[in-house]
């Protein structure tokens, strides 16, 4: 094994005084003084949230203002926490969207138990829930922090939608009730 | 029996502008080291006082605010409104005076402090509260008297780690007087020099000696010296050993609480700032704008005031001193940022084994080099004294 000399000479003079040291420190600090400072002032400033960031979950509609969950309960199924919970309800048929058949009668989202993991979101066959920009989440009881239904639609609001699926199924059916082939 | 009346007003004033300018800087230089702590530490520091209406007023307000200006403010109203506590283990008497021990030194230096310069005809005058003869003897007396608040809090708080910071203290304040008066005599030395035609102990002096070059260029190991003797006496870092609070959690001042420790809080702050206006006075040429090389025709480059009129030159001479002291403020708080503190034994050493006799050295090699001098450039000069 090779051996490595540490070179252990004694010290010079003016290393015996400190200064040489002492100057360097300062000079560090100087210059650490007068380096533009990074800080974020974060009420007033607020940082840029990145695209993927994995802020509180919420509830999305299509541009149509259809609410997007069908209350498949996927999440409910693969949350780890089992921050959600899903009270499944039928569309009336007098409804515009009754061909979507079903959508959750409440949405309970325990901001206490959810660790932000997006699992719910990877699941969503129908793209409804969206971790989106939100970090700061606040409340005074724990009742305030489950968010319901409402909170999580408004905090959602509304996304693009690429696909439109049940407003093209609808158009199939109506043209195979039509006649046309399928 | 009117003018003397007048007299007495005056002064009166004058010493209170005195104690309210010492006390404000005294007051700033807590939210100075604040603010350069931050800064050093690359943080932004107090940023959020703000006193409703002035900080109203548009961009001059809000930057006011950042600049953390109302901040003693808030941090004096604090102290005042916190509950005083009186810890039944105490000696209540002492435990109540040692903080008006710690602060009142400090502000009795000033009254022999001089600040500035004005013109009385031709005669160039110091601007002053009391123009003794002794006035760098009565700031040494006077300033080692701090100590005494620091002792007496360390006892009469009745428990270990106040005890041994005020044993420290002690310990400390002998070791560094010592060198402290040796590393002043050079300068007067100087000051009392033949070619200076002055006489006497007086900072004013000691000034008006410095026109030719500043003492602290051409006495370089004195000026440290006295440096170094003046961070252990104010008890700042490097030397902090009364408090070391990593040590003895906050040392003499751990019984402490609200108005009494803001007292020797700003006792603290006084001291650094008179001592950094000492060092001003003795090393750095007190208010003479630079030095003029001993050269009649570049005289008034170190005395500018002399030729404005008094309303002009009086206060810029203040300012330009009070500037240089505030140098000397902001270097207390650099090395404070900079450097950890020393061991006991290591404090111990440094005083006894290299600044006394490195104190020591310089007065004799100042007194031959100040000698030779005269002999050779000035002895025609030399009034009566020598003859």
């Amino acid at each position: 094994m090779a051996v490595k000399v540490v070179d252990r000479s004694p010290l010079n003079f003016w290393e015996k005084t400190y200064m040489p040291q002492v100057l360097g420190g300062l000079k560090i600090t100087l210059d650490n003084m007068l380096r533009p400072k990074v800080t974020l002032q974060y009420p007033e400033e607020r940082p840029t949230i990145p695209d993927n960031y994995r802020g509180v979950p919420t509830l999305v509609r299509d541009p149509n203002g259809r609410e997007k969950c069908v209350s498949c309960q996927l999440c409910e199924f693969v949350c780890p926490p089992k921050a959600i919970r899903i009270t499944p309800g039928d569309i009336d048929d007098s409804d515009e969207n009754a061909h979507v058949e079903k959508r959750p009668k409440d949405f309970e989202i325990n901001m206490l138990r959810c660790i932000y993991c997006g699992m719910c979101q990877e699941v969503c066959p129908e793209e409804a829930i969206f971790l989106q920009d939100i970090y700061s989440v606040s409340g005074y009881s724990r009742e305030e922090l489950v968010y319901h239904k409402a909170k999580l639609y408004e905090l959602g609001g509304t996304l693009p939608d690429q696909h439109y699926k049940w407003d093209r199924k609808k158009e199939a059916e109506e043209k195979v009730a039509a006649g046309g082939h399928h | 029996m009117d003018s003397l009346l007048l007299d007495i007003v005056i002064k009166v004033i004058f010493a209170l502008l005195f104690v309210a300018v010492i006390m404000s800087l005294a007051a700033y230089s807590v939210l100075g080291e604040r603010k350069v702590a931050s800064w050093i530490q690359g943080r932004v520091g107090p940023n959020r006082t703000a006193l409703p209406g002035i900080s109203a007023i548009p961009v001059l307000g809000p930057q006011l605010v950042k600049l953390g200006i109302w901040q003693p403010l808030a941090d004096g109203v604090k102290f005042l409104f916190k509950e005083d506590p009186l810890p039944g283990h105490v000696n209540k008497l002492y435990y109540c005076l040692a903080p008006c021990i710690a602060l009142v030194p400090a502000l009795t230096t000033m009254v022999v402090l001089p600040v500035g310069q004005y013109m009385d005809g031709d005669v160039v005058k110091p601007i002053i509260l009391a123009n003794v003869d002794i006035g760098i003897l009565f700031i040494l007396a006077f300033g080692s008297l701090g100590v005494y608040g620091i002792v007496i809090g360390g006892w009469a708080a009745n428990s270990k780690y106040p005890y041994f910071g005020g044993i420290r203290s002690s310990a400390q304040m002998i070791s560094y007087e010592l060198a402290m008066g040796m590393s002043i005599l050079p300068v007067l030395i100087w000051a009392n020099g033949p070619n200076s035609g002055l006489a006497g102990l007086s900072l004013f002096n000691i000034v008006e000696s410095q026109q030719g070059m500043w003492l602290g260029v051409w006495m370089p190991i004195p000026a440290f010296i006295f440096l170094v003797s003046l961070y252990a006496e104010t008890n700042r870092l490097p030397f902090d050993m009364p408090e070391s609070e990593t040590e003895l959690v906050g040392g003499f001042h751990t019984e402490y609480g609200s108005f009494k420790f803001g007292l020797f809080f700003v006792g603290e702050y006084a001291h650094m700032v008179i001592g950094s206006a000492v060092f001003t006075i003795l090393f750095l040429g007190g208010w003479n704008f630079l030095p003029d090389f001993g050269i009649e025709s570049l005289h008034w480059l170190s005395d500018p005031w002399a030729l404005m009129p008094n309303w002009l030159g009086g206060p810029l001479s203040v300012i330009y001193f009070i500037g240089k002291t505030l140098f000397f403020v902001f270097l207390f708080m650099w090395v404070r940022w900079t450097l950890p503190r020393f061991r006991y034994d290591q404090v111990m050493t440094l005083g006894w084994k290299y600044l006394v006799p490195g104190a020591l050295i310089c007065v004799v090699a100042y007194a031959i080099i100040i000698g030779l001098w005269d002999i050779a450039f000035a002895i025609d000069q030399t009034p009566a004294i020598v003859e």
